[in-house]
């Protein structure tokens, strides 16, 4: 007898594979003469979330501002390999670096709202790619608001200022900011580290809605966290020449089940170092 | 995974000496139920045997006992996973436990179901001197007491070994079930007498079923591999 067997309800995020956003290959960083980063080969898949873990000083961070190319800012920084968007080498010189910073959009580890007015913040990016009527800056502040989760609790004063909130709403506020210049990756660098419980949940919850449409890679060292909100995780560590490297990248699931380093096991069970 | 998890076996991790307290604590009591059943089982056919009512009767309230300790691991377990947020090894090891302790508690249950039968039996002769089905309780109670060595040790090998001896355990099974259908064949007035029996000879053949599925969770603890082990495929 053959029996049917119900498709199970339960997610595996790897059968679920989406398309490689932004593919890594061979990646060297290198701060003078430093090497920070060296011969990391990564896979960002679309509209997923892929958390970077590891311990302190192995790399995160530099990876993951590498993507926007944050690091161009670093005196001194150099990189070698190739990190494709969309197929398109972000590294090569002929980049425009504006142009991948719109598409690759960045929310850091405190909320840092400028010292303007919550609609200013959020209009800030879009009238710097030259779009001034107001109609379409009104649109644009209300859309992003939205997608933040912040728009309901912020629509009644929209011109106070953007430090006048609390710090969970700066973020979110931070996030909006990010996705008015509709970028395609948000880069999150500890984005809940400075917040407490409840404005960490709800960053966590937002994550979920936004990645319907965005790619998200975050960087975090809170464990429970890179295990609820992630599809992917992958681990850092740091070589014999203290340079940062990846020493295993999967579905989250399986990292936090069932990791094959034991690097990665010690580092995720607390028994590193 | 070998090394790692001898290393682990070997030493507390000084960042996590109050959580590896707490998984040392857990095992012992499970070790401490395992030990709880395997009186029960060996005590209740022991019991059936002599036709010793009373050992049956105390049998039956031992029970209480080691349903109390299951619940009192499984809460601990849940303590354990709210307080430390364990994860790979650890959180596999936790649930392992958990599973484990309720196969436990329902081999309890089977050597409640002999002592149960026992005393139904009363003072009526047994059909026949018990040979095999004392056979049956030692062979699974020494397959339980070594599954659960392995288990806490880790021991994948000996685990993927222990199931084998099922094997045993259902051709004596087998035996035991032919020789009662002879009495009821020769004299179909014994048909109660010999469905006690065979009843009897059941639970011991699920007692060494379910110490199978506590050596699936120790290689599942080891290894992170949830596989059924299948002695013999028919």
């Amino acid at each position: 007898m053959k029996m049917e067997v119900a498709e199970s309800v339960f997610q595996t995020t790897m059968a679920g594979g989406t398309p490689a956003k932004v593919e890594v290959k061979h990646l060297a960083v290198y701060y003078g003469k430093f090497r920070a980063l060296n011969e990391i080969d990564l896979t960002v898949h679309e509209k997923r979330i892929t958390a970077i873990i590891g311990p302190s000083g192995c790399g995160k961070s530099t990876l993951l501002r590498s993507f926007n190319r944050m690091n161009d800012l670093t005196p001194g920084c150099r990189m070698e390999g190739e990190i494709r968007l969309d197929g398109e080498n972000i590294l090569s010189p002929s980049m425009d670096v504006v142009s991948v910073r719109r598409l690759v959009g960045m929310v850091f580890q405190r909320p840092n709202p400028f010292p303007k007015s919550i609609f200013d913040n959020v209009a800030y990016g879009p009238r710097l790619y030259g779009i001034r009527r107001r109609s379409d800056l009104d649109g644009i502040v209300e859309r992003s608001l939205k997608s933040a989760a912040l728009w309901d609790e912020v629509k009644e004063k929209l011109h106070q200022s953007g430090l006048s909130i609390s710090g969970g709403q700066q973020q979110r506020l931070c996030i909006a900011r990010a996705l008015a210049v509709e970028p395609e990756v948000i880069l999150m660098d500890e984005p809940a580290s400075a917040l407490d419980p409840i404005s960490t949940l709800k960053i966590e919850e937002l994550m979920q809605e936004l990645k319907k449409d965005y790619t998200i890679v975050i960087v975090t060292h809170n464990m429970q966290q890179a295990a609820r909100v992630s599809d992917y995780t992958a681990m850092m560590m740091i070589d014999e020449e203290r340079a940062g490297h990846l020493i295993e990248f999967d579905a989250t699931n399986t990292i936090f089940t069932r990791p094959k380093d034991k690097r990665t096991e010690d580092y995720v069970t607390g028994r590193f170092g | 995974m070998g090394i790692m998890d001898k290393q682990r076996r070997g030493a507390t991790h000084p960042m996590r000496k109050t959580f590896e307290t707490e998984i040392q604590q857990l095992k012992d009591e499970m070790l401490l139920l395992g030990s709880m059943v395997e009186q029960q089982i060996l005590g209740t056919v022991d019991a059936l045997k002599k036709r010793d009512i009373e050992a049956s009767r105390r049998i039956k309230e031992m029970d209480l006992q080691v349903n109390a300790k299951r619940y009192a691991i499984e809460e601990q377990v849940m303590i354990v996973i709210a307080t430390q947020q364990p994860m790979a090894h650890d959180l596999r090891l936790l649930a392992s436990i958990l599973e484990v302790s309720g196969e436990l508690e329902r081999m309890g249950d089977y050597a409640k179901g002999i002592a149960t039968v026992s005393i139904r039996i009363g003072d009526q002769p047994l059909l026949k001197p018990l040979i095999d089905i004392p056979r049956m309780a030692q062979i699974g109670v020494d397959m339980l007491h070594r599954a659960l060595t392995a288990f806490v040790n880790e021991d994948v090998e000996t685990a993927r070994a222990i199931p084998e001896q099922d094997d045993e355990v259902d051709d004596l099974y087998t035996q035991v079930y032919h020789e009662l259908m002879m009495f009821v064949i020769q004299d179909p007035k014994t048909i109660e007498r010999a469905n006690w029996l065979l009843w009897v000879a059941h639970n011991l053949e699920r007692v060494a079923d379910r110490v199978t599925n506590i050596c699936e969770r120790t290689i599942f603890t080891a290894t992170g591999d949830m596989k059924e082990i299948d002695s013999k495929v028919e």
